[in-house]
């Protein structure tokens, strides 16, 4: 099943968040087993979006079914908030992301900051349905909200030196408690070739489910590039740098032997410890099998046809 | 303490052995183990499997420490507790997270060093829970019996290993069962270097 077709219907056309958050709760507290009742889970909507006005339906996107709201946004990797992956929903509320700005620079003729409003009113906003495969071995499929990264790129003209861009996540111990502690090399890194920032499935991402992201899913700008692992859709960024080097990434200088720079979704190349070949999707028993490139073979296999996989994993 | 009074802290210590199982299947049941349910099952059976093999390993320190013999008799109790929540993990590891896949199991087993030190401690554990009644030890002897149950000073270094190397990056976890079990090993060590030199004038 390749991101391909557009999505038959848009998440944020059917069902109103409040609609369905409320068909949780009445499911929940119906339950023969919820004995507690349906208060408890509205603490958790603290750091819930804002609806997106005016989105329309991206090019690309999966027609999978979506993996449910709550758990998009209580099962995440967002090592500034803490390890544990119930960790950013509880304390990503600090990172209170109003004002924020994007430095944009490096080698490019028209560097900029950008803050927040111009970054939304830059180009329209597309709804798209994409895979998000972890490297942990499991997989959602979420509904985001955002545009072509290349749509910014275009704007600040990048120089015929600029090979690699890097993104630089926030880090601030007074915002996100999980720095204090030194798990990776502060600030978070991430990087990706020119050609694949310009992919058009490399979306700058403002939302999902067709509201502002949540601050543990990356409030409020990050980037999600579906056929790679998970991590290197850096969040909450501050800087987009264009460098002529490859960039060293925070987890390939905290694991080089386990992380690469590339990270292309690929079951035939295990992680060193476990292996790649299936993976849970979330809400679901049974494992599904990994595909190459998390499926988007079609769009992005031709940037790598001289590449070993193996060798450049 | 009476025999009474013993008989029902057994009781008593049984069920809350029982306890976290009871919590981890209520927690399945009533959606509460958040959005991978079987990770938060298998590890959960796991964290408890180490922790009870820790316990087990306390009781001959604070038997010595405090004086209370009577601790002893409970050591056999957390053992094949150690054993059962070991059994549960594996289980959960090979039906619910794997369902049955003896090909990519074996795979896991041989190829991946932290599930090769897990399965070792595993099968290590199964002659100790199987010989842990009277007539083991009387059918093989005390020394003997001792001998083998030695073994679990190296099912516990795997199991803390396992655990080390499961972990993505944060090894605040692994590091804090390790220190743990560091200091219920050296204790004991250093016990038998004392008993091996002349006692001071």
């Amino acid at each position: 099943m390749p991101i391909t077709r557009p999505p038959d219907i848009l998440p944020s056309e059917i069902t109103p968040s409040e609609i369905y958050r409320g068909r949780r709760e009445f499911m929940r507290s119906t339950g023969a087993l919820a004995l507690a009742g349906g208060l408890g889970s509205l603490a958790g909507d603290a750091t819930a979006g804002a609806k997106l006005a005016g989105t329309r339906p991206g090019p690309y996107g999966t027609s999978e079914e979506l993996t449910p709201y709550k758990d998009v946004t209580t099962y995440n990797n967002f090592y500034e908030f803490g390890t544990d992956k119930a960790d950013p929903a509880r304390n990503a509320g600090s990172l209170n992301p109003h004002p924020w700005a994007v430095q944009v620079d490096g080698l490019v003729k028209r560097p900029g900051h950008y803050d927040l409003d111009a970054l939304l009113k830059l180009a329209p906003l597309e709804d798209r349905i994409y895979r998000m495969r972890c490297v942990e071995g499991w997989s959602m499929v979420i509904p985001w909200v955002g545009y072509p990264l290349d749509e910014l790129i275009r704007r600040v003209e990048p120089l015929g030196n600029a090979k690699y861009v890097e993104f630089t996540t926030l880090n601030d111990r007074a915002r996100m408690p999980g720095v204090r502690s030194p798990v990776l090399d502060w600030p978070y890194t991430e990087g990706l070739r020119l050609d694949e920032a310009r992919h058009p499935l490399t979306l700058l991402a403002v939302g999902l489910y067709g509201e502002t992201l949540p601050n543990q899913n990356g409030a409020p700008v990050r980037v999600v590039v579906p056929w790679k692992y998970g991590f290197k859709s850096a969040k909450s960024i501050v800087r987009i740098r264009f460098v002529e080097k490859q960039p060293e990434s925070s987890w390939m200088s905290a694991a080089p032997r386990e992380y690469g720079f590339y990270s292309n979704v690929n079951p035939d190349v295990d992680h060193p410890r476990w292996s790649q070949s299936r993976e849970r999707r979330i809400g679901e028993f049974f494992k599904r099998k990994t595909l190459l490139y998390n499926g988007c073979g079609e769009q992005v296999a031709g940037m790598y046809s001289n590449l070993d996989l193996r060798k450049y994993f | 303490m009476s025999p009474r009074q013993f008989s029902l802290l057994k009781t008593a210590l049984f069920v809350l052995c029982l306890g976290p199982l009871a919590n981890l299947v209520y927690g399945l049941l009533s959606d509460a183990l958040g959005a991978n349910p079987i990770e938060a099952l298998t590890r959960g059976l796991g964290d408890w499997t180490l922790r009870f093999l820790l316990m087990t390993l306390a009781v001959t320190p604070l038997r010595r420490l405090s004086g209370r013999n009577w601790l002893l008799k409970l050591r056999r109790m957390l053992g094949l507790f150690t054993f059962f929540y070991a059994l549960l993990h594996f289980t959960s590891y090979v039906w619910l997270d794997q369902f049955f896949d003896w090909g990519d199991i074996w795979k896991d087993i041989v190829k991946r060093p932290f599930i090769s030190i897990g399965f070792a401690s595993f099968l290590l554990l199964v002659p100790l829970a199987a010989t842990s009644n009277n007539a083991a030890i009387k059918r093989l002897g005390g020394r003997l019996w001792q001998s083998l149950h030695r073994v679990v000073y190296a099912i516990a270094v795997f199991a803390v290993l396992h655990f080390w190397w499961m972990v993505k990056i944060d090894i605040t976890q692994p590091a804090i069962h390790a220190a743990t079990l560091a200091l219920l090993l050296g204790m004991r060590v250093y016990w038998v270097l004392r008993r091996g030199q002349p006692k001071a004038a």
